[in-house]
């Protein structure tokens, strides 16, 4: 039975990878979780500074779901280096480093500082974080920005690029296809979603930041489209994620066209959920005589 | 520091007064790991769409058992009050950095509690090697708790009612305060309760130039250190970060908090 997918150049020994921003750098839920299990370890975002964080309140729980606003809280790549890097550079797994800036330039050096380091899986390129005022989602809701920070770290390292996408888009095509033209070597889908809750009794926004991004069950849908949508536009390998809670949606991601997928928010509440989905891939396809996962790459038959 | 996940089972899920429970778990791996001011996560597996844990004091510890007291304050603690013995929770702990136990012959430990605050400074009365004086407050009778388990483990404890319906009436840092003056070197103050009364407990330890450790109630998502929900702004060397309640707290010392950063 193969498990086994690649994005770019990097192979997976399965393709149950973790969300950036939900599982920190690692070594916090080492001793729950084994993650030598896991496709990939995706690190919390970083830029080349450190960078405190948004004002509390930055989470609020809503049906099915969460919505943050943490502001890319992180240690800078010199930090993250220091202290983090020891720990996960010894895995037996891949780690993929999230990456962002607030200008093209910045993308490029923080690239140049992950490819010199050595060791690296790939990089993802956050350029749809909704909750911070400069870089993030502006990058990825302008095609020509986005060309442009793709290209800039296209130029910067080798290492395999993931660019994550905004879900907030009116068609995600145009944008899948200007990071692969200009060198995304797979793209992460999706980004959370721009969103809001108030507290009617006080009549205050439940964020400090007044908005964040919905992560979550809710949001599966949405990802799912988007995932089969981008699918169609490009040729590039697609990460898939949005509210995977059990192996039965990954494997609807899979359908729709992701080759890899990442298990979010549910690491908040259940540290063990991708070490399960994995499990639950591999029943699945015992049962249904699958030999090889990416058999079910695309696999949706939307046709009569 | 060592921390498990297991699924507990329910032993006794009871009131206490009013809303507030008091939860007995069978928790081997997890009970003889808590430290004093360590607190549990907790999944209430009932609950679908309302989807993270709920984090909780841990309050009493024996054998393979531990136990909360809590109070029903949303959908999560609802629906945990209203489970049985036998059903079962998902639990990870023992989470995040307690209090330093009192040894004998150093500070007189005095404890600060208001509401249910007063479970997360059981264990640290029960295991102090010093006795001192636990001051404990609520607006009425029924917000003071296990006032008599404190006084069995030969703690004298000061009750205070904002209603003066028990103890004496009003706040539990004006009892604190009455104690405090004349002041005297040797003491040391331990709290948990609402952000208010902590910060009430700080600015007195800091006009009578006593240690305090507070142990503070923040809102919070994975307990684990990753989502970065809880943080409060603790003074650093030349200036304040963000630190994390779960993990380089709950418990701080006082004199590190930087209260004004986070408005």
């Amino acid at each position: 039975m193969n498990l086994a997918v690649k994005i770019g150049a990097l192979t997976l020994q399965n393709p149950v990878t973790v969300a950036s921003g939900t599982f920190g750098y690692g070594v916090e839920y080492s001793q729950l979780v084994d993650l030598n299990q896991l496709g990939a370890v995706v690190v919390k975002g970083i830029r080349l500074g450190p960078v405190r964080g948004n004002p509390t309140p930055r989470t609020v729980e809503v049906t099915s779901g969460l919505i943050n606003a943490i502001g890319l809280q992180g240690p800078g790549v010199d930090g993250f280096i220091r202290k983090y890097w020891p720990f996960l550079k010894v895995l037996k797994v891949p780690t993929i480093i999230n990456i962002w800036g607030t200008t093209v330039e910045e993308y490029a050096e923080v690239a140049r500082r992950f490819d010199a380091l050595g060791g690296v899986g790939a990089l993802e390129l956050n350029v749809s974080c909704p909750n911070i005022k400069e870089g993030g989602a502006q990058f990825g809701t302008d095609v020509k920005l986005l060309s442009q920070v793709v290209a800039a770290c296209r130029k910067a390292t080798k290492l395999p690029l993931i660019t994550k996408m905004s879900p907030n888009l009116v068609s995600i095509a145009p944008y899948a296809q200007a990071a692969e033209t200009a060198g995304s070597d797979a793209l992460s889908i999706m980004n959370s979603f721009p969103a809001m809750a108030i507290d009617i009794e006080t009549r205050r926004p439940r964020l400090a930041n007044v908005t964040g991004g919905l992560t979550g069950p809710c949001i599966r849908p949405i990802a799912i489209k988007l995932v089969w949508e981008a699918a169609k536009a490009v040729k590039i390998p697609i990460i898939g994620m949005g509210g995977i809670q059990t192996a039965s949606d990954a494997i609807e991601f899979l359908l729709a066209g992701a080759t890899a997928v990442a298990v979010g928010t549910a690491n908040f509440y259940e540290p063990q959920t991708g070490l399960q989905v994995i499990g639950g891939l591999r029943e699945y396809m015992q049962e249904n005589r699958i030999e090889d996962i990416r058999e079910l790459i695309g696999g949706v038959q939307t046709g009569k | 520091m060592a921390m498990v996940e297991q699924t507990v089972q329910i032993v006794s899920n009871e009131r206490d007064t009013d809303l507030y429970f008091r939860l007995v778990v069978l928790a081997p791996q997890i009970a003889p790991l808590v430290k004093p001011g360590q607190f549990a996560h907790v999944r209430i597996l009932p609950l679908k769409h309302v989807l993270l844990r709920r984090p909780f004091s841990i309050f009493q510890v024996s054998g393979e058992r531990l136990s909360i007291l809590y109070k029903t304050v949303g959908q999560g603690t609802e629906v945990l009050s209203r489970m049985q013995p036998g059903e079962e929770l998902s639990m990870i702990g023992p989470l995040g950095h307690g209090f330093a136990v009192p040894e004998s012959g150093g500070e007189i430990p005095l404890l600060v509690a208001g509401g249910y605050g007063m479970a997360a400074l059981y264990l640290l009365a029960q295991r102090s090697s010093q006795k001192g004086i636990a001051f404990v407050g609520g607006r009425r009778r029924v917000d003071i708790l296990c006032e008599e388990e404190f006084r069995a483990l030969g703690w004298e404890v000061r009750v205070t009612t904002e209603d003066g319906s028990h103890g004496e009436k009003g706040v539990v840092t004006q009892a604190l305060a009455a104690e405090l003056r004349p002041s005297k070197p040797g003491r040391k103050l331990f709290a948990c309760g609402p952000t208010a009364m902590l910060k009430a407990v700080g600015q007195l330890a800091a006009e009578f130039d006593l240690p305090a450790e507070l142990s503070l109630d923040e809102h919070m998502g994975c307990g684990m250190g990753v989502c970065l929900t809880c943080v409060v702004p603790i003074k650093t060397g030349d200036g304040w970060d963000y630190q994390r309640t779960c993990t380089e707290g709950p418990v701080f010392d006082s004199r590190l908090i930087a209260w004004e950063a986070a408005q």
